[in-house]
C-alpha cells in the first residue's frame, strides 16, 4: 500500500493527469541526458567547470561525483518547491529566483552536513562544493526538467542521467588534457585553445550518437 | 572577455547568430548595469558574510525582470535563446562584477563599469556569431551574404556544437599571437 502510494507520488504527472511511468522513456531519457544531448558538450551547460577542473583526473572524478549528488538534490528540492510552492500560488515567475536561492543553500547545507558527518568525503568534495553553486548544468537541468515538464521520478532520473553525463565529459577531457599537457602543439594554442580544440573533437564524437534517440 | 574565459555557457551557446548574440548581450548588458547599481549603493548596508546570496538574489530579480519583458515584447527571440535567460543568473562574469567592482566603488562608477563590461560581451559574442552564421548558413544578421547555392550546402557543422568549440580555439589562439606580437613590439 505504502509503496504504490509512493509510486504514484512519483510518476504523477505535474499537470495533475494520470501518473504513467514506462521503461521506454526512463532510458529514452538516460541516453538522451548522458550522449545525445550531453550536458557539456551539445547543451553548452557547466563549461566554466568543465574548462577549469579537467586539468587532473582525480579532481575531475571528484568533481563530478559532487555535481551528480547536488544535482539530484537540486532537482527534488526545486521540483517539489515549484509544483507545491509556486504553481499552486500562481507564482511562476519567481522560478529563477527560487532555484538558485534552493541551490545556494543546498550546497551550503550539503557542506556542512559533509563536513560534520563525513569528513573523509569531505575532504574529497569539499573544495568542489562552493564551486557547484555557479555550475549553470544544476540550475540547467532544475529548469529544463519544468520546461519538458517531467514528472518527479522521471525529474531525477534526468538529473542522475545528466550528472553522469557531466562527469563522463568532465572524465574524459582530463585524461586527454593530461596527455596533451605534452605534447608538442604551436605556441598560440597552448592551454585554453588546446582545451576547446580537445572539446571540439570530442563534441564530433558526441554527434556520432544523435540518431540513437531519434 | 576573450582573455578571462568567464561566462562561457551562454556565449557558446548562444552564438549561431548574430541576432541571438545582440540579444543575449542586451539581456546581459541590461542585468550587469541593474545589479551593479544596486550593489553599489548597498554595498555598505549588506554584511560582508552574506553578500554573495545577496548578490545572486539582487541579479536573480533583474534576470526575472529580463525574462518577463523578453517575454512580452520579443516573444521569437525569447523562444530561441531558451533555457540560457534564466542562466544569465549564474554567468560568471555579473557575480565577478558585482563581487570585484561594484562592492568596492561608488554607484555612478559602478554603472559606467556595468556598461562597458555588458558592451565587451555583446561584442565579443557579436564576433563569434558573425564567424559561425556566416559559415554555417552563408548570412549575417538575416541577410543573405554567399547566395543561394552556399545555403543549399553550408557548413552545418559551424553552426553545431563542435564548430562553437573548435572556432573558439581558433578565437584565443589569435588572440594568444595578437598579445605575444604586442609584447614582442614594446621591448
Amino acid at each position: 500500500m505504502i509503496n504504490s502510494m509512493l509510486m504514484w507520488v512519483i510518476v504523477a504527472a505535474p499537470d495533475g493527469g494520470e501518473p504513467s511511468f514506462s521503461i521506454a522513456k526512463m532510458m529514452a531519457i538516460i541516453v538522451s541526458a548522458i550522449f545525445i544531448n550531453n550536458y557539456v558538450l551539445s547543451r553548452f551547460l557547466g563549461i566554466c567547470p568543465f574548462l577549469g577542473v579537467s586539468k587532473q583526473l582525480d579532481s575531475a572524478v571528484g568533481m563530478g561525483a559532487a555535481v551528480v549528488f547536488v544535482m539530484v538534490l537540486a532537482t527534488l528540492g526545486s521540483w517539489l518547491v515549484y509544483h507545491n510552492v509556486l504553481v499552486p500560488n500562481g507564482m511562476e515567475y519567481l522560478r529563477t529566483i527560487t532555484f538558485i536561492i534552493i541551490i545556494a543553500s543546498l550546497v551550503q547545507l550539503v557542506e556542512m552536513i559533509l563536513q560534520k558527518f563525513s569528513p573523509a568525503l569531505y575532504d574529497a568534495l569539499g573544495i568542489f562544493l562552493p564551486l557547484i553553486t555557479t555550475n549553470c548544468a544544476i540550475l540547467g537541468v532544475a529548469v529544463l526538467n519544468i520546461d519538458d515538464k517531467y514528472s518527479l521520478g522521471y525529474s531525477l532520473i534526468n538529473s542522475v542521467a545528466a550528472g553522469i553525463g557531466f562527469t563522463l565529459a568532465l572524465v574524459l577531457m582530463a585524461g586527454l588534457r593530461e596527455r596533451m599537457e605534452t605534447a608538442n602543439v604551436p605556441e598560440a594554442l597552448k592551454g585554453l585553445p588546446l582545451a576547446f580544440l580537445i572539446a571540439g573533437a570530442m563534441s564530433i564524437a558526441f554527434l556520432g550518437f544523435a540518431g540513437l534517440g531519434g | 572577455m576573450f582573455k578571462q574565459a568567464l561566462g562561457m555557457c551562454p556565449f557558446l551557446a548562444v552564438t549561431t547568430s548574430v541576432e541571438n548574440a545582440l540579444g543575449m548581450g542586451a539581456a546581459a548588458t541590461f542585468v550587469l548595469v541593474f545589479s551593479n547599481f544596486l550593489v553599489s549603493l548597498f554595498r555598505k548596508v549588506i554584511p560582508a558574510k552574506v553578500r554573495i546570496p545577496s548578490y545572486i538574489v539582487i541579479i536573480a530579480t533583474f534576470v526575472t525582470l529580463v525574462d518577463l519583458l523578453m517575454n512580452a515584447y520579443l516573444p521569437a527571440l525569447h523562444q530561441s535563446l531558451g533555457i540560457f535567460i534564466p542562466l544569465i543568473v549564474v554567468n560568471c562574469i555579473i557575480l565577478g562584477r558585482a563581487e570585484g567592482f561594484a562592492n568596492k566603488n561608488k554607484v555612478l562608477p559602478s554603472i559606467v563599469d556595468g556598461v562597458g563590461m555588458g558592451f565587451g560581451f555583446t561584442l565579443a559574442m557579436v564576433i563569434m556569431a558573425t564567424f559561425r552564421e556566416i559559415l554555417g548558413n552563408g548570412s549575417w544578421l538575416g541577410f543573405n551574404l554567399l547566395g543561394e547555392s552556399y545555403q543549399n550546402q553550408p557548413m552545418l557543422i559551424a553552426i553545431l556544437a563542435p564548430g562553437a568549440f573548435i572556432l573558439m580555439a581558433f578565437i584565443l589562439g589569435f588572440f594568444n599571437i595578437m598579445e605575444k606580437r604586442k609584447r614582442g613590439g614594446a621591448k
